[in-house]
C-alpha cells in the first residue's frame, strides 16, 4: 500500500510541476489549469497524509483507503473532462460563427473591389 | 455580389465539398430552369476545383475559410441571404442528385403555401427515385419518429432539396444544426409554430463523390439526430412551459 502511495505522491508532483511550468510558459490558461493544480495538489496531500486519508475512506465506506485515493482522482478528472468539453463545444460555436462572417466580409470585399476595378 | 431582384427574390444555394466533377453542370441547369436567379455555391473549403468551376459557370462562390461540415456550410448561405435582403432561398446540393428542373414548383408551392419550408420529396408518389437500403431504413425509422413529433408524416425527412421563406431564414440564421441538418431543422421549425409543406421530386442516382453518411456513420448519425431532436423538444418545452414560446 505504502508503494502504491508513493507512486501516487511522485505523479502528483510531476502533474503540479508540469501544469506549473506549461502556465509559465503560456501553453495552457491560467483559469484552466486551477482544476489542474487543484487536483494534483490534493492527491499530493492525501497521498502524504494518511489520517486525513483514512478519514475520507471512511466518509466514502470503502475498505482501501489507495481505492478511495484513485476513485477521488477519476471521479475528479471525469469533471474536469466534462468541463472541457463544454468549453471545446463553445469555442466551436465560436468558431463556426467567426468562420462565417470572415467568408462574408471577405466575399463583400471581393465583391466590392472587382465593382470598382 | 449577388443582389435580391425581382418579385420573388429568390437565392438558390449550393454547398459543397469536392465536387469538380458535377458543379458546373449543377449550376448550369438551374440557370435554365430559373434564369435570372442568383445562384451562390458555398465551398466549404474543397480541395479540387470546385471553386473555380463554379465561377466559371457563372455562380457567386462563397469559400469558408475552413472546413464547416454541411450545417454551417448551409447556414453560412442562409445568414448571406437574410442579410442581402432575399425572401426565399432553395437549397440544391452540388453533386447532381436534386434536378433544378423542379425549383419552380418548390418555389411556387413556397409562395402559394405561405408555408416556412418546402421539401422536396423523394416518396410521396412512387415517382422512381431510388435510395440505398440503408438509407431507406433510416428514412422509414425517423419517418416514424418524427409522426408524433411533428403531429404529421414527413415522407422525406433526410431530403437536402429545400426552399425557406424569410422567416425560416430568420430563425435559421441565427442557430441552424451544424451536422446533419435536415431532420432537426425540421423539428426547429414545427416547435416554432411554423409549417412545412412536400412536392414530389425525383432524385437522380449520384454520379459523382460519396455520401457524407457511410454504412459506418450510420448508427452514429441515428443517435446523433436522435439526440438532437430529444434536446430541441425539450428546449422548447421548457420555454413553452415558462410561457416565452417563441
Amino acid at each position: 500500500m505504502d508503494r502504491l502511495l508513493n507512486v501516487t505522491t511522485a505523479v502528483s508532483a510531476i502533474l503540479l510541476l508540469m501544469v506549473l511550468f506549461s502556465v509559465r510558459r503560456e501553453r495552457i490558461r491560467v483559469e484552466y489549469s486551477v482544476s489542474w493544480l487543484a487536483m494534483a495538489f490534493i492527491m499530493l496531500v492525501l497521498s502524504r497524509a494518511k489520517p486525513l486519508l483514512n478519514t475520507v475512506r471512511e466518509l466514502m465506506g470503502l475498505p482501501d483507503s489507495p481505492l478511495a485515493l484513485f476513485l477521488l482522482a477519476g471521479g475528479s478528472a471525469l469533471i474536469m473532462l466534462f468541463r472541457f468539453s463544454m468549453v471545446v463545444s463553445h469555442l466551436r460555436d465560436d468558431n463556426v460563427a467567426l468562420a462565417q462572417r470572415v467568408a462574408m466580409l471577405e466575399y463583400r470585399l471581393r465583391s466590392q473591389e472587382n465593382h470598382e476595378g | 455580389m449577388i443582389r435580391p431582384h425581382g418579385e420573388d427574390r429568390l437565392l438558390v444555394i449550393v454547398p459543397a465539398l469536392n465536387e469538380e466533377a458535377a458543379i458546373a453542370g449543377v449550376v448550369r441547369e438551374i440557370q435554365e430552369f430559373v434564369p435570372d436567379t442568383p445562384v451562390l455555391v458555398i465551398d466549404d473549403c474543397s480541395s479540387d476545383s470546385t471553386v473555380m468551376l463554379a465561377r466559371a459557370a457563372g455562380a457567386d462562390v462563397l469559400p469558408l475559410p475552413h472546413h464547416l461540415g454541411l450545417g454551417g456550410c448551409v447556414q453560412a448561405g442562409y445568414k448571406l441571404a437574410y442579410e442581402l435582403g432575399f425572401r426565399y432561398v432553395i437549397r440544391v446540393d452540388g453533386d447532381g442528385q436534386h434536378k433544378p428542373s423542379d425549383i419552380p414548383r418548390i418555389l411556387e408551392r413556397l409562395k402559394s403555401s405561405g408555408a416556412e419550408m418546402v421539401i422536396g420529396s423523394r416518396f410521396i408518389d412512387d415517382n422512381g427515385s431510388r435510395t440505398g437500403a440503408v438509407r431507406s431504413l433510416g428514412i422509414k425509422f425517423f419517418r416514424a419518429v418524427l409522426r408524433p413529433i411533428l403531429g404529421r408524416t414527413v415522407h422525406d425527412p433526410t431530403s437536402g432539396f429545400v426552399g425557406v421563406n424569410r422567416r425560416a431564414l430568420d430563425v435559421f440564421s441565427r442557430s441552424f444544426p451544424l451536422e446533419y441538418p435536415e431532420i432537426e431543422a425540421l423539428v426547429v421549425l414545427q416547435r416554432r409554430r411554423f409549417r412545412f409543406e412536400e412536392v414530389s421530386c425525383h432524385f437522380r442516382p449520384r454520379t459523382t463523390g460519396r455520401s457524407s453518411i457511410t454504412p459506418a456513420k450510420s448508427l452514429y448519425y441515428i443517435v446523433h439526430v436522435l439526440l438532437g431532436v430529444f434536446i430541441i423538444v425539450l428546449r422548447y418545452e421548457s420555454r413553452f412551459h415558462r410561457g416565452n414560446g417563441g
